[in-house]
C-alpha cells in the first residue's frame, strides 16, 4: 500500500530524471562495480576490459569501506551492482557472514593470500605505518618503531585515528594488540604521553599532523605506508624529497579484495572482472592509482613507491577470521582505556 | 435585475434566515443593519463567495453552481483591495478582457481621476483609492454592482463627498447596486429603497421616507435615527423642551446642523434626539415633551 | 447549496491538499526510519535497550542538546541585529551582503569545519586553538546559520508596516519601546519559527562535530553515523535514531509555533541611515557581519590557491585537468550534477512544501493540524544517515528499487528542503489577504488567473525566498547524499569529498578549489534569485 502511495511521484520523477532507470534487456552487457571513494583506474584499462570481454564497467563508489561493506550486508541478496571492491580483511568475515558474496575466486593471486580468503579474490594489499614529519625530525631522532611512542621525547607528539570510526585506526590498534607485549598498558602509557586521538584519518592528516600537506602541530602520524609517495607525486615539484617518511616497523597489512555480489544480475560479467583485476594490465595501474601495492609481484609500480614507500618488510598479517572474533572487544576495551 | 427568494447561510450558526428582496434594473437598494448582522454575508452570497441555500437569480438566470468569476456581478469592498502590485491603470483594467486602454481612461474620467493611470496605488489618499477601487469594479460592465461598506474606512468629511459623487456616477451608468452599510445617512443618501435586516432577515424594505414615517417596529425606529418614548416613534422636530414636560432627560451630547442645535439625551434608558435652539451642555438635566 | 465557490475553502480541500505533504512524509521519512528501527529491533530488543541504560548515551544527549541550545542563542545574538538593519536601512552593498550570508550554509560542514580549523585551530591564524571544545562548534554553527535567521527574519521584516512602529511612536512610546511592544510581538514568531530550524540544524550537526570536536566532542548524530556505517551495529543506531527522534518531537512540542500576525500592507520599509550614532550602529553591525561570513570564506578560497605554503594554482589544474582515471572529478559534469539534482529537489520540495503550508495556511488551527505542521520540520531534526540508510532498506528492493537511480537522492534532498520551504512558505500564506482572489473573482477572472497574476505576484519575495533556501539546502546537501551513492557523476559536495580522501598538497588545494566553485555557484545562484524579487510591493 505504502509503495502503491509512491508510484505516481515516482513515475512523475522519473519522467524529468535524466538518470531514469533504463529498461533492461538480455543479456546483460553491463557490469556494475561497487566500491569506495578511493577506488580509482585509468580509463584506458576499463576500455580495454569492455574490447576483450564486451562488458562495459559502471561504478558506483558508497563511501568509505565501512559504509560499503555495510550498504552491501543490509542489501545482500539485492545487491546494488555485480562485483564488489574494496572489502578488505578487517571487515571481510562480517561481509561473508552477512551472505553478500556469492563464492568466486580467480586465479593467479599468490597463494598464502588467497588461502586466507577463500570465496573472494585479493586484489591489493596496503600497509598502516607511523609516518613522521622529516623537516621536525632532522636533528633529532624519529621513532624507530611504535614501542618508542611512549617515551617522553615523543610526549604531545603523536596523532592516531578512533579505530571504532577510522580504517587506519582500527588497523594500528590490531597491529599493537598483535605486537605490543601488553597492548593495554601501551595505550595507558600512549595516553599518559599525550597521544591525541581524532575520528577520521582526514583531520588526523590533514588538520593535525605537521608533515607534507598537514596543517597541523603533531610530527607523528598513524597513515599508509604509501603517503610519503602519495607527497611526492601530489606535490608540486615531483622531483623534491618527500617532506614525510614511514616507520617501517609493526606495519598493518590490509588486504583489498573483490568478490562477486549474491544475486548479480550479470554474475558472469562479475567473475570475467575480477580475473581482469588480476592481469598484468589491472595490476600495473593500481600503486600509481590507488597508492597500494599490487598483489601480483612483478606488477609495476611508480619510482617514488621504491625511493620512499616500499613494501614493510616484516608487517602484522592477521586472518580475517581472528580479526573478527576479537575485533569488537579490542575496540570496547580501547575506548574504556582511552575514555572514548 | 436581482431576485432573492429564501436565501440562507450559515457559518458555524445560521447568519441568513430566509431573505426575499427584489432589486428592479438601475435601481439602489441599500441594506441597513448593524455590523455582524449578516449584511456583509447576503452580499458575498450574490457574488458567490460563500455557500447559501435558496435561489439567487441576477437577470432571470439561477446563479446555482455559477462560479464568482462568471456572474457578471461587481463588486466593492469595505477596504479598497487594489492590488498593491500593480498601477492604478492596472488596477482598472484589471477585469478587462481583452486590454482596453481606452476604457481604463474612460473609468478614470468617470470618477475624476483622469491622468492617474500610471500611479502607483501606494501614492493614493484613501478617497482616491476608493474611486479606483469604484472604477476597477465598474469596468467590466457588471449587471450588478455590490457595494460591502464601500465607506466605511473613510472619515467623515471625505465621506459625505463620495457618497453623493459615488452615487452621481451610479446614476450616470443607470446601475444596479445592492449595497450593505450601518450608517443611515449613508444608506438614505445612496438608495432608492432600503432594506433593514436584523438577525438574519429583513424586517423592512422602503423608501427612505416610508422608513421615517412608517417604521414597521421601534427596532426600525431606533435604526433610523427617530426617537422612541413610552413604545411611540418620535421625530426629532416632534420633541421639545417644556419646564412641564412629563419626562425627565439629561443631555447626553449636541451637534450643530443647518442652523439649528441638534441635542441627545437619555430619558428612562433611551436615546432621544430633539431639535433646540440653542447650545446644551452635556450634563443639564431637561423636561421634555412632544408635540 | 451552492458549493462550486471560490470562498468554500471546506475541511475536504484542506485535506486534499495536506495529504500530499503527509503522504511524502510517510513514504520517505516514516517508512525508511521504520525500516530502520525494524532492522534494529531483528534481533531483539536486547541491542536496543543495552545502548538506552548505557551512561555514556545520555551524556551524549545532554552534550547535543547543549551545544545545540548554545549555538542557537549566539546565532540569535548575531543575526537579530543584522537581520534589523538588512531590512531596515540602505547602505551600500546590501543586496551583496544579503546574498553572501547564504553561502555558509551551503558549503558542506567539513569544509567549513576545516576552515574554522584553519582560524581557530591548534595552528589558527586567529591564535586562540578552539578545537575540541564547545565554543569552536557554536562559532562554526553560528557561521552556517546566520543566513536561516537573517533570512526569515528579514522577509518578516520587510513586511511590516512602517506606519505601525510610527503610530507607537506617536502614541508616545521611545523607539525601543516602540520595537519591543509593536514590532517585536509582529516578527516574534518568525524568530521562533528560525530559532527551531536552527536548533534542530545544530542538534543534527555532524561534519562540524567530526572535525571540530577533535574526537572529543560527540552529537548523537556522530555516535549514529559510527554505529550504522562503521559498526553495523543496528540494534544501536536504531536506538540511538528514536532517542534523537523523540528529542526531536519533545522540542518542537515545548517551542511549539507561533501564529504569524496579520500585518498591513507594506513595501521596502528600508530607508538610509542618519546621524551619526546610526550611521556608525549601521556601519558596525554590516561590516561586522560581513567579517563573520566572509573570513572563514576567503580562507577556503585561499588555501586552494595554497599549495605547500607556497601561492600555487596547481590545484585549480588539477581541478580543471583531472586526466583519464575514473576518479578524477570532473568539475563541470559535478556542477551539472549538483545542479540537476537541486532543481528537481527544489521543484519537488516547493511543491511539496507549497501544498503544505497551503493547507496549514488554509485551517483553523485545531490540535491535529498543529501536529501535521510540528511533523513536517521532523526531517530536520533527523539523522540524515538514518534517512539515507532507511531509504536504501525501504526502496533497495523490488519491486520497487530506485538505487542506481539518482532518483533518491533527488527525493532525500527534496524531504530535507521541505521543512525550509513550509516554514518559509506558511507564515506568509497564512497573512495573505484572501479577499484579493475574491476580488480577482467578482471582476470575471478565473481562480486560475488569479493565482497567476494576483497571488504569486504578491507572493513572490516569499516564494523567492523559499526556493533560495531550498535550493541552498539541497545544494549542499551531503549526508543522506553519500549514502545513496549512484553511477551518475558525484554532486560538488560529494565531489570535495572524496578529493579530500586522497593525500597530497595540490589533492587538497583542488578540494578547496572545488569548494570555491560551490561557494561562487551559491553566490551567482542566490544574488539572481535575489533579482527576481524585483516585484516592488509586498502584501500581507
Amino acid at each position: 500500500m505504502k509503495k502503491l502511495l509512491l508510484l505516481p511521484l515516482v513515475a512523475a520523477l522519473a519522467a524529468c530524471s535524466s538518470t531514469a532507470p533504463e529498461i533492461e534487456s538480455s543479456p546483460p552487457t553491463e557490469v556494475v562495480l561497487v566500491t569506495h571513494d578511493s577506488f580509482s583506474v585509468s580509463k584506458k584499462v576499463l576500455r580495454e576490459f569492455s574490447e576483450q570481454t564486451g562488458y562495459e564497467v559502471t561504478i558506483v563508489q558508497n563511501g568509505d569501506t565501512g559504509q560499503v561493506v555495510n550498504s552491501a550486508i543490509l542489501s545482500a541478496g539485492v545487491p546494488q551492482g555485480d562485483v564488489l571492491f574494496g572489502v578488505d580483511n578487517t571487515f571481510l568475515s562480517r561481509a561473508q557472514e552477512g551472505g553478500v558474496f556469492e563464492d568466486y575466486q580467480a586465479a593467479g593471486a599468490p597463494e598464502q593470500l588467497a588461502q586466507a580468503a577463500p570465496g573472494v579474490t585479493p586484489i591489493d594489499t596496503g600497509a598502516v605505518c607511523l609516518n613522521y614529519d622529516r623537516e621536525y625530525f632532522a636533528d633529532s631522532p624519529p621513532p624507530a618503531t611504535p614501542a618508542d611512542l611512549v617515551k617522553p621525547q615523543y610526549k604531545d607528539l603523536t596523532v592516531v585515528q578512533n579505530p571504532a570510526t577510522s580504517s587506519p585506526g582500527l588497523a594500528f590498534l590490531l597491529s599493537t594488540v598483535s605486537r605490543q607485549p601488553d597492548w593495554q598498558t601501551y595505550w595507558e602509557q600512549l595516553k599518559a604521553n599525550g597521544v591525541k586521538v581524532v575520528d577520521g584519518w582526514e583531520n588526523a592528516y590533514y588538520q593535525q599532523f605537521s608533515g607534507g600537506s598537514g596543517e597541523g602541530t603533531r610530527p607523528i602520524v598513524v597513515s599508509y605506508s604509501t603517503s610519503p609517495a602519495a607527497e611526492v607525486m601530489f606535490s608540486e615539484d615531483p622531483e623534491a624529497p618527500a617532506p614525510t617518511a614511514n616507520v617501517d616497523s609493526d606495519c598493518f597489512q590490509q588486504v583489498e579484495y573483490a568478490g562477486v555480489l549474491a544475486g548479480a544480475r550479470n554474475p558472469e560479467g562479475a567473475r570475467a572482472f575480477i580475473d581482469y583485476m588480476l592481469s598484468a594490465t589491472f595490476q600495473d595501474d593500481i600503486a600509481e592509482q590507488m597508492f597500494v601495492y599490487p598483489v601480483v609481484p612483478d606488477a609495476a609500480v611508480p619510482p617514488a613507491f621504491e625511493e620512499y614507500s616500499a613494501p614493510p618488510t616484516d608487517p602484522v598479517v592477521m586472518a580475517p577470521e581472528q580479526i573478527a572474533a576479537g575485533r569488537e572487544e579490542w575496540i570496547d576495551e580501547w575506548s574504556a582505556i582511552m575514555g572514548q | 435585475m436581482l431576485r432573492l427568494q429564501a436565501v440562507t447561510a450559515s457559518y458555524d450558526q445560521p447568519v441568513l434566515r430566509g431573505i426575499d428582496l427584489n432589486v428592479a434594473r438601475g435601481e439602489i437598494v441599500c441594506i441597513l443593519g448593524p455590523s455582524g448582522g449578516g449584511k456583509s454575508t447576503l452580499l458575498r452570497a450574490v457574488a458567490g463567495l460563500v455557500p447559501h441555500g435558496g435561489l439567487i437569480e441576477v437577470a432571470g438566470e439561477a446563479m446555482v453552481g455559477v462560479p464568482p468569476h462568471r456572474r457578471g456581478v461587481g463588486m466593492m469592498f469595505q477596504d479598497d483591495l487594489l492590488f498593491p502590485h500593480l498601477d492604478v491603470a492596472g488596477n482598472v483594467g484589471f477585469g478587462l478582457r481583452p486590454a482596453d486602454p481606452a476604457r481604463v481612461a474612460q473609468m478614470l474620467d468617470l470618477v475624476g481621476l483622469s491622468g492617474f493611470g500610471p500611479r502607483g496605488v501606494d501614492t493614493l489618499s484613501g478617497g482616491q483609492a476608493q474611486r479606483v477601487a469604484l472604477a476597477r469594479a465598474l469596468a467590466p460592465q457588471p449587471r450588478l454592482l455590490l457595494l460591502d461598506e464601500p465607506f466605511g474606512a473613510l472619515d467623515v468629511v471625505l465621506k459625505a463627498g463620495l457618497v453623493l459623487d459615488v452615487q452621481r456616477v451610479l446614476r450616470e451608468l443607470g446601475m444596479t447596486v445592492l449595497a450593505v452599510t450601518h450608517d443611515r445617512q449613508e444608506a438614505f443618501t445612496l438608495a432608492d429603497r432600503v432594506a433593514v435586516l436584523r438577525d438574519g432577515t429583513l424586517v423592512q424594505v422602503g423608501t427612505p421616507d416610508e422608513l421615517w414615517n412608517e417604521p414597521a417596529d421601534m427596532y426600525v425606529a431606533r435604526l433610523v435615527g427617530l426617537s422612541v418614548l413610552e413604545g411611540r416613534a418620535y421625530r426629532p422636530e416632534q420633541i421639545r423642551m417644556s419646564a412641564g414636560g412629563p419626562w425627565s432627560a439629561r443631555v447626553t451630547g449636541r451637534t450643530f446642523r443647518d442652523g439649528h442645535h441638534l441635542v441627545s439625551a437619555r430619558v428612562a434608558g433611551e436615546t432621544v434626539v430633539f431639535v433646540c435652539d440653542r447650545a446644551l451642555e452635556p450634563g443639564t438635566e431637561v423636561r421634555l415633551a412632544v408635540t | 447549496m451552492d458549493r462550486r465557490v471560490v470562498g468554500d475553502h471546506g475541511s475536504v480541500g484542506r485535506t486534499a491538499v495536506l495529504a500530499v505533504p503527509v503522504v511524502f512524509l510517510l513514504v520517505l521519512f516514516v517508512v525508511p526510519v521504520a525500516a530502520v528501527v525494524r532492522v534494529g529491533l531483528s534481533e531483539g530488543p536486547a541491542g536496543m535497550l543495552g545502548v538506552l541504560v548505557d551512561a555514556r548515551t545520555w551524556g551524549v544527549l545532554g552534550f547535543t542538546l547543549l551545544q545545540a541550545a548554545l549555538s542557537t542563542v549566539a546565532t540569535l545574538i548575531v543575526a537579530i541585529p543584522a537581520a534589523v538593519v538588512i531590512a531596515g536601512y540602505r547602505f551600500p552593498g546590501r543586496g551583496l551582503l544579503r546574498a553572501l550570508v547564504l553561502v555558509p550554509f551551503v558549503m558542506p560542514t567539513v569544509v567549513v569545519a576545516a576552515a574554522f580549523l584553519a582560524l581557530i585551530g591548534p595552528t589558527g591564524l586567529l591564535g586562540v586553538d578552539l578545537s575540541g571544545s564547545i565554543w569552536g562548534l557554536v562559532l562554526a554553527h553560528m557561521f552556517l546559520n546566520l543566513a536561516v535567521v537573517i533570512r526569515v527574519l528579514g522577509a518578516a521584516l520587510a513586511t511590516l508596516d512602517p506606519d505601525l512602529e510610527n503610530a507607537a511612536r506617536l502614541l508616545g512610546a521611545s523607539r525601543w519601546q516602540a520595537w519591543r511592544r509593536v514590532t517585536w510581538p509582529l516578527v516574534a514568531p518568525s524568530v521562533r519559527a528560525a530559532s527551531a530550524i536552527v536548533f534542530l540544524f545544530c542538534f543534527t550537526s555532524f561534519g562540524v562535530v567530526q572535525v571540530l570536536g577533535d574526537g572529543q566532542l560527540r552529537t548523537l548524530e556522530v555516535q549514529i553515523y559510527r554505529s550504522t556505517a562503521y559498526l553495523l551495529d543496528l540494534p544501536a543506531a536504531a536506538a540511538l535514531a528514536l532517542l534523537q527522534l523523540i528529542a526531536v518531537v519533545a522540542m518542537l512540542v515545548v517551542v511549539g509555533r507561533g501564529r504569524s500576525v496579520v500585518a498591513g500592507s507594506a513595501v521596502d520599509i528600508s530607508r538610509r541611515p542618519r546621524g551619526w550614532r546610526e550611521i556608525s550602529l549601521v556601519a558596525g553591525v554590516v561590516v561586522g557581519t560581513a567579517l563573520l561570513v566572509v573570513t572563514p570564506l576567503l580562507v577556503i578560497a585561499g588555501r586552494s590557491l595554497l599549495v605547500g605554503g607556497q601561492w600555487s594554482t596547481a590545484g585549480w589544474q588539477v581541478l580543471f585537468s583531472p586526466g583519464e582515471t575514473t576518479n578524477a572529478v570532473d568539475p563541470w559534469a559535478a556542477v551539472l550534477a549538483s545542479l540537476r539534482t537541486s532543481i528537481l529537489a527544489t521543484v519537488l520540495a516547493m511543491l511539496v512544501g507549497g501544498a503544505a503550508a497551503i493547507g496549514l495556511a488554509m485551517g483553523r488551527r485545531g490540535t491535529w493540524l498543529r501536529s501535521v505542521d510540528a511533523m513536517l520540520l521532523l526531517p530536520l531534526g533527523t539523522s540524515a544517515v538514518t534517512v539515507g540508510l532507511g531509504m536504501l532498506l525501504a526502496f533497495g528492493r523490488p519491486p520497487i528499487d530506485l538505487r542506481n537511480t539518482g532518483l533518491l537522492i533527488v527525493l532525500a534532498q527534496a524531504l530535507v528542503a521541505m521543512p525550509f520551504v513550509v516554514r518559509v512558505l506558511t507564515p506568509g500564506f497564512e497573512s495573505f489577504d484572501r479577499r484579493y482572489l475574491e476580488v480577482a473573482a467578482v471582476l470575471g477572472r478565473t481562480p486560475r488567473h488569479a493565482l497567476r497574476t494576483v497571488a504569486a505576484p504578491l507572493l513572490l519575495p516569499l516564494i523567492t525566498v523559499a526556493v533560495g533556501f531550498a535550493f541552498a539546502v539541497t545544494l549542499g546537501e551531503f549526508g543522506a547524499t553519500v549514502f545513496l551513492a549512484t553511477p551518475a557523476d558525484p554532486t560538488l559536495p560529494v565531489a570535495i569529498s572524496r578529493l579530500l580522501a586522497r593525500p597530497g598538497e595540490v589533492t587538497v588545494a583542488a578540494a578547496y578549489a572545488a569548494s570555491t566553485m560551490l561557494m561562487l555557484i551559491t553566490a551567482v545562484v542566490v544574488v539572481g534569485i535575489d533579482r527576481l524579487r524585483a516585484g516592488k510591493a509586498v502584501v500581507f
